[in-house]
């Protein structure tokens, strides 16, 4: 039983760590986000040179051949710090969804591309109507050309190619390149809550490039879960510095000429916070544990992301109160964290949603238990 | 990262299992199961099984007959025997009296009380609590004082747990209080047989008798039964409560409770099949299921990093959700019996709680007076808002 990093990965993370602190504080946050790309091609340009756009890919494909307790580090530190660079969507996800499925030629231009930051890609996946789980892929695919419409697809703004999602005349599930600048696809951009990008795609018979054959529907599902345990690892990442920075500042804030954490109504509640972040901290570490020996099980991503949820509303919320009125600004940080964990519980399932599949299979299983 | 244990900690595992369901007799597990364990007979019992294996105190010093595990083996033993149905071991002896007196005790105290305490051979209670002090124990009031080579005590304990079985209890008494309220405490055992003690039952919420009061006048108890210095009590009390915390979530059990709760609701019929299949139902043993999960890996945090045998002050967090998901557990299962949970008893007055003669299945009847006696777990052995309290000072510097 080991829950310790390794000396690689303490290095890798206070290698991240300084790059993106040295980055961000608060108003610099502030001012990337309110660019039109909302985030840093510089910081962007720096994550290349230091591997971590091609972590998860194989050494062969140009990547670095990193696990899921690797991206984990890294998400953290995204999470720590607030960074909106896109690593997730427009690296991470649509290159493991192409490492999976692609032939060598397109798999190692495409991955190479991606890890020395030169090619941005989106996966275009849900469609009007789904919800998690659900995903009807209504999208067709008739002799390589594509027709349908996908929402929210993350960072799909600047995406230079889509992993498109599309049915198959026999009712299987392809995916498929597409080109954002190709015939009969057209985009249309937003910006969300927590600062970030993505984009509404039409496609009216755009043409694609067919990865791999047979049914993606594993490789996507595969992706899903490795996609949660990486937002699981940044939610932990943002709801710890949340917690930290509530409890600095019960320490300096004075009311009644008394520091606030005079006040046992608030360091109880502070105590609390720990417990949940604690909890949070365990879930992501099991289920990023799971996948490093190769368990993509979507109940552990259930049970994990679950928690995440419930930690991470509750710490984020109580955050805020005892901040008071500067929690609720803009230009301090407790907030913006608030908003990130917020969109994370909104992606790929809420508590609610992973509870109802959890409870869904409760029969399955007489007792629960680790491993 | 490894969240698995290791083959030799499986085949550990495995022994341990073996041991428990072989040599601990059937009958004692299943009542345990049940929630019917016999006091103290089952307890006896047990202990001395485990003691004749050299496994019923294995957090002891080797010296005084523990064992020189690892924390995940220590954990695994606790797991194990929980989800066997092995009934807890008195916690006044394994987890208390036991580990002091290895600590702090003499040699000659060494000599005479390890062994009968290590096999239950002398039944031991624990005089902290006063009714004047219990979060803040270092308010306490009894008096000790020096007579020649006896110390004579006067004062009141209360909510000693089992005390009608024990021959002896440990006491924190006051020997100087002219000084600082901590430093004038000391640690004192004495024979619930000297003249002058009188112990009388309390009856709690489940109808049932665990605690006691216990009056002292003019009890001389030789200085021979001090433990450590006179006036040290306060540190050796630090030293027991942290003790006390962990292994204190009980998971293993927890984990039974839950798997009870789920078999009992499968087998209730309602007009749409199972209670089971109720969504409300189902989504709150999911949900407690996932909360215990989170708290095992936050455990197993906790075990593996302590491999200095430091107190993690992280323990605070097992005993604070341990204890609410214990109770969770027992309020599921409440709920699930319903209205098969109002009988407990027959009409007569001097019936106890346990079971009436009708047609509500026994383990309904027994749900409620559990789920009230397991509010204590969140008052006792530092009660709740204490655990929060110990979490900012130590953890959070607030
Ligand atoms: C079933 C049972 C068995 C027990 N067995 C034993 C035993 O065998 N031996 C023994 O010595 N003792 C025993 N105890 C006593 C137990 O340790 C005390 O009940 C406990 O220490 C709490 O003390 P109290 O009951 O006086 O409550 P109080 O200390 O009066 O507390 C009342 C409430 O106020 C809260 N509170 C107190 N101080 C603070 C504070 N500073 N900040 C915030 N909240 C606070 C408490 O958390 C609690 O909610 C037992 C208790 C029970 C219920």
């Amino acid at each position: 039983m080991e829950f310790d990093l390794s000396e690689e990965q303490v290095m890798l993370r206070d290698t991240v760590r300084d790059v993106l602190t040295s980055t961000y504080d608060v108003e610099t946050l502030r001012s990337v986000t309110d660019t039109d790309l909302g985030w840093s091609r510089e910081l962007w340009n720096s994550l290349a040179e230091i591997g971590i756009l091609g972590l998860v890919f194989s050494e062969d494909d140009g990547g670095m051949g990193a696990g899921p307790e690797e991206l984990s580090v890294v998400m953290g530190e995204l999470g720590a710090s607030l960074a909106p660079e896109p690593l997730l969507g427009s690296v991470i996800v649509p290159g493991m969804l192409v490492a999976r499925t692609a032939d060598d030629a397109i798999r190692a231009d495409i991955i190479g591309g991606l890890s020395s930051g030169e090619r941005l890609l989106a996966f275009a996946h849900t469609e009007p109507g789904d919800r998690w789980p659900h995903a009807a892929v209504k999208t067709t695919a008739v002799g390589g050309k594509l027709t349908g419409t996908k929402t929210l697809v993350d960072h799909g703004d600047v995406a230079d190619t889509f992993v498109v999602s599309a049915r198959e005349t026999d009712g299987t599930i392809g995916l498929y390149l597409v080109a954002a600048d190709a015939d009969g696809l057209t985009r249309s951009a937003y910006r969300t809550h927590d600062r970030r990008r993505g984009a509404q795609v039409e496609l009216t018979g755009a043409t694609g490039t067919r990865l791999g054959s047979g049914d993606a529907s594993q490789v996507i599902s595969d992706v899903e879960v490795a996609t949660q345990s990486a937002l699981c690892a940044e939610a932990v990442g943002a709801m710890t510095r949340a917690l930290q920075l509530t409890v600095e500042y019960l320490k300096t804030r004075k009311q009644f000429g008394v520091p606030l954490a005079t006040f046992q109504a608030l360091t109880h509640r502070a105590a609390d916070m720990y417990v949940s972040n604690e909890l949070a901290q365990s879930m992501s570490t099991y289920f990023t544990a799971a996948l490093a020996d190769g368990d993509y099980d979507p109940i552990i991503a259930s049970r994990a992301k679950l928690q995440i949820c419930r930690s991470g509303r509750h710490v984020g919320q109580e955050a805020i109160q005892m901040h008071g009125g500067i929690g609720m600004t803009a230009e301090y940080p407790v907030g913006h964290y608030v908003s990130r964990l917020t969109a994370i519980s909104h992606t790929l399932g809420d508590a609610d949603s992973h509870l109802a599949r959890l409870s869904g299979s409760v029969s399955e299983w007489d007792m629960v238990t680790v491993g | 990262m490894q969240l698995r244990f290791t083959p030799s900690e499986e085949a550990f595992r495995t022994e341990l299992r073996e041991f428990f369901t072989t040599e601990i007799p059937e009958d004692i597990r299943r009542r345990n199961a049940e929630g019917k364990t016999i006091y103290p007979d089952d307890i006896v019992t047990t202990t001395q099984i485990l003691n004749k294996r050299g496994i019923a105190v294995p957090a002891w010093p080797v010296e005084a007959g523990g064992q020189d595990w690892t924390p995940v083996q220590h954990h695994i033993w606790r797991e194990e025997m929980a989800l066997n149905f092995v009934p807890d071991l008195l916690p006044f002896n394994a987890g208390m009296v036991g580990p002091v007196i290895a600590q702090f005790g003499n040699d000659a105290q060494k000599e005479r009380f390890l062994p009968i305490t290590r096999n239950l051979d002398l039944w031991w209670c624990q005089g902290f609590s006063e009714p004047e002090a219990g979060s803040d124990l270092a308010s306490l009031k009894t008096r000790a004082v020096r007579d020649g080579d006896h110390y004579v005590v006067n004062g009141q304990k209360t909510w000693t747990t089992l005390g009608q079985f024990a021959k002896w209890i440990f006491m924190l008494v006051r020997t100087d209080p002219d000084v600082k309220k901590q430093a004038g405490i000391s640690f004192l055992l004495i024979d619930l047989d000297t003249p002058g003690i009188e112990m009388r039952p309390i009856q709690l919420i489940d109808g049932g008798y665990e605690v006691n009061e216990v009056f002292f006048s003019d009890v001389r108890v030789p200085v021979e039964n001090l433990v450590g210095e006179e006036n040290q009590g306060w540190t050796i009390a630090k030293f027991l409560l942290g003790n006390e915390r962990s292994g204190i979530a009980r998971v293993g059990y927890t984990k039974t409770k839950l798997a009870r709760a789920k078999k009992l609701a499968s087998e209730i019929t309602t007009p749409n099949g199972t209670l089971l299949d109720d969504p409300a139902i189902a989504s709150r043993l999911a949900d407690l299921e996932n909360q215990l999960l989170a708290l095992e890996i936050t455990q197993l945090r906790v075990v593996a990093g302590s491999a200095n045998g430091k107190q993690n002050p992280a323990s605070s967090l097992l005993k604070l959700r341990g204890s609410e998901l214990q109770q969770e557990a027992m309020e599921l299962l409440a709920d699930i019996a319903g209205p098969d949970s109002l009988p407990v008893a027959g009409v007569d007055a001097a019936d106890a709680n346990g079971t009436a003669d009708v047609a509500s299945p026994e383990w309904a009847q027994l749900t409620v007076p559990t789920y009230l006696n397991y509010r204590k777990v969140t008052i006792y052995g530092g009660s709740s808002e204490v655990q929060r309290q110990i979490i900012d000072k130590a953890v959070l510097g607030l």
